[in-house]
């Protein structure tokens, strides 16, 4: 699907691809490596996933140093490098799958390569080129809000929403700032530290839910969801969808009957997350 | 606070949100502390300074060198200092800084080992818990610093990823410090990441300058013509220039570590010297906007010198702003200038530099015409971390400044 609903007929209602994508039910969003292990693979992942019900996929840009990224990731990271992954490969990766998935893509990405692409300085022409490739928004994990202001007057210009992610140790001044900035969805952490797949929920979680209750944007919670009784749990607590990404990056890391994996655990989380939306919340009222 | 953060175009906070409270909390705490002396952190920082670190070190007038080079050469003597390098005045810094910041944990990274040395030496005066964060290439090339900070009880973590060295183990630490913000604090071992780091460090380190400038008029009479400090992140360069910054008639000689060459290899990512300041293009790592050693397309290349001290793929923003100012110079020498420094200064002078601090003693050797009538060199520390380091390199090299080992060297 292409973001051609940048600065569309109908201004009032905008509502972005991305958000969009929450519009049905909660939504399952998923991660991988571009280029882990080869951009082919990478496509055939990115299909398996639309095929298992991810309504968004966020489609990693490898950066030699990516410090908000657990070990998992880190290797994807490293492994996509070393076989050769660049932004403009990125890009025709993206511009490929854009036309053949419909599940907006999202880029994730370290500041560094977005402020480095193209022959001019600061981060339009990365912005441009995504648009052009068909990528609908932008996660940059060591952007804070406070930095933000020339990136998102790009993603404005070109039409892509810029995500940002709410922290356990987010203060709600900060809060307050980064919602008005925000568009897509707003990025939960579910916990402290960098991502990976974990076996529990973290109380941190459900805080960070409640603190988000009022916001409009859709909420989706990610760091250490790998299962669907995760999905359900983060669901019913209140939140519009689920980011998970070291748990499919873990099935491409093993290299056997990746598609199918892929498929068959995005459905999982998906009726996870389903599950967990007709349950009734209950007020977690301490 | 965001026109503070930044040098010129430089600098700046570019951390994952986790991390941003904690970087406004110590924002907060370095504007009080250090900025406005609060409870009178400062003036037990320089008591501690005094009395545990063994300040003010010396500056000495190198008479041999002077000889050598027909010129003054002062030597700052910052290898006296306890631990044997200017990192203790930082690490004491944070790690005191952290303590009045109600913080129960430290982690910091080490390249060469130093500063994880004197960070593990701060927290062991002071009574913090202390974890170190080093790569296995520096873990191999610095091993008598690992057992250093082993015996004052710091946990020694290594890093195996990438090439092993300091930016690697910079980014471990910063997701040490992502996952444990809320009662660690990150000791940044340089002038580098995120404000308030480069001004903070800059802050504690600046007492070098501080004395230099007063010893260097009381020994010389006047101030000097060049003050010379090795550059690798850059926390030396500007404890040793900053309060020299305002004197414009003196010049400020940064020397980076050129290591085999300054050519970038791009196939392989990897550059073989750690020449940032020179060569670098502006990007962001570590948390700052600054020079980096990069691809075209951003991916950060490794960097070499071999000095493990200078091995380092950035440097810290103000430097950049000061180059780009030119108010600092940037040069730099490469790793067997560095090495034969090294043992010229250990014959004619009786002091064992670090490989580090060899660098800015062999810009002396080679360009002493360039430094004026009256110089001040920065020895940042101690060599005695590199002893492997240097004879195997030497014996590699066939340097003939290097003494012979070989007949010493454990044969049955």
């Amino acid at each position: 699907m292409s973001s051609d609903g940048a600065g569309g007929a109908d201004e009032s209602a905008t509502e972005s691809d991305v958000e969009a994508a929450f519009a049905d039910g909660p939504a399952l969003l998923s991660y991988v490596v571009a280029g882990d292990p080869d951009a082919e693979s990478t496509a055939e992942y990115v299909r398996a996933l639309a095929r298992g019900g991810a309504d968004v996929i966020e489609l990693g840009l490898p950066f030699s140093e990516p410090i908000a990224e657990g070990p998992t990731i880190q290797q994807a990271i490293r492994r996509a490098l070393d076989a050769g992954m660049t932004p403009d490969r990125y890009f025709d990766l993206a511009a490929e799958l854009s036309e053949e998935v419909d599940v907006p893509l999202v880029c994730m990405t370290y500041y560094n390569l977005i402020y480095q692409y193209g022959s001019e300085e600061g981060p339009e022409p990365f912005v441009a080129a995504a648009a052009e490739a068909g990528i609908s928004g932008l996660i940059v994990p060591d952007l804070p809000v406070d930095e933000s202001a020339p990136l998102k007057a790009a993603c404005e210009d070109h039409g892509l929403d810029l995500v940002f992610i709410v922290a356990p140790t987010t203060t709600d001044e900060r809060l307050g700032r980064m919602l008005d900035r925000a568009s897509g969805f707003v990025y939960v952490q579910g916990r402290l530290g960098t991502t990976g797949a974990r076996s529990d929920v973290s109380s941190e979680t459900h805080g960070s839910l409640d603190r988000l209750a009022e916001t409009d944007l859709p909420k989706a919670v990610g760091f250490g969801i790998s299962e669907r009784e995760h999905a359900r749990e983060i669901v019913a607590g209140g939140a519009d969808g689920v980011v998970v990404g070291s748990e499919f990056v873990d099935i491409v890391a093993s290299g056997e009957n990746v598609a199918d994996r892929l498929e068959a655990k995005a459905r999982e989380l998906k009726q996870g997350a389903l599950d967990g939306a007709t349950e009734v919340p209950e007020p977690e009222g301490k | 606070m965001s026109s503070e953060s930044k040098f010129g175009e430089y600098g700046g906070q570019y951390v994952p949100e986790a991390l941003m409270p904690a970087i406004e909390e110590l924002t907060d705490a370095y504007e009080r502390y250090v900025l406005d002396n609060e409870d009178g952190f400062m003036d037990e920082f320089r008591q501690r300074l005094r009395d545990f670190g063994g300040r003010p070190t010396p500056l000495q007038r190198a008479d041999r060198l002077s000889e050598r080079y027909d010129r003054e050469v002062y030597l700052k003597r910052e290898d006296l200092l306890h631990g044997g390098a200017h990192k203790l005045n930082n690490a004491l810094g944070q790690v005191l800084l952290a303590k009045y910041m109600g913080k129960e944990r430290i982690v910091a990274e080490t390249g060469a080992g130093q500063h994880g040395t004197a960070t593990a030496m701060a927290c062991a005066h002071l009574d913090v818990d202390c974890e170190i964060y080093m790569g296995r290439t520096d873990i191999n090339r610095q091993r008598p610093n690992v057992f250093r900070m082993r015996i004052h009880d710091a946990e020694v973590n290594p890093v195996d990823i990438g090439s092993g060295t300091l930016k690697e183990a910079i980014n471990e630490t910063m997701r040490d410090w992502a996952t444990n913000v809320e009662d660690t604090h990150y000791v940044i071992g340089s002038v580098v990441g995120p404000h308030p780091f480069p001004r903070m460090v800059r802050d504690f380190q600046s007492v070098i300058s501080e004395e230099a400038r007063d010893q260097i008029r009381a020994k010389a009479g006047r101030l000097p013509d060049s003050v010379v400090a090795c550059a690798g992140g850059g926390s030396n360069t500007m404890g040793a220039f900053h309060e020299f910054v305002g004197d414009g008639d003196v010049d400020l000689v940064a020397v980076e570590a050129g290591g085999s060459g300054l050519a970038i290899d791009e196939e392989e990512e990897l550059a073989p010297h750690s020449a940032s300041l020179s060569t670098g293009d502006d990007g962001v790592l570590h948390g700052a906007r600054t020079k980096l050693l990069q691809s075209r397309d951003g991916q950060i290349l490794e960097s070499h010198s071999v000095s493990a001290g200078l091995d380092y793929s950035g440097v810290g923003p103000e430097l950049a702003h000061l180059a780009d100012e030119g108010r600092v110079t940037p040069v730099n020498v490469g790793d067997d200038a560095a090495l034969e420094a090294f043992h010229r200064l250990s014959k004619t002078e009786g002091i064992i530099p670090a490989l580090e601090s060899s660098h800015a003693l062999a810009y002396l050797e080679e360009h002493p015409d360039e430094l004026g009538d009256l110089v001040v060199v920065n020895v940042s520390g101690r060599g005695d971390k590199d002893l492997d380091t240097v004879i195997e390199e030497s014996a590699r090299r066939n340097l003939d400044a290097a003494p012979t080992m070989e007949v010493f060297d454990g044969e049955q």
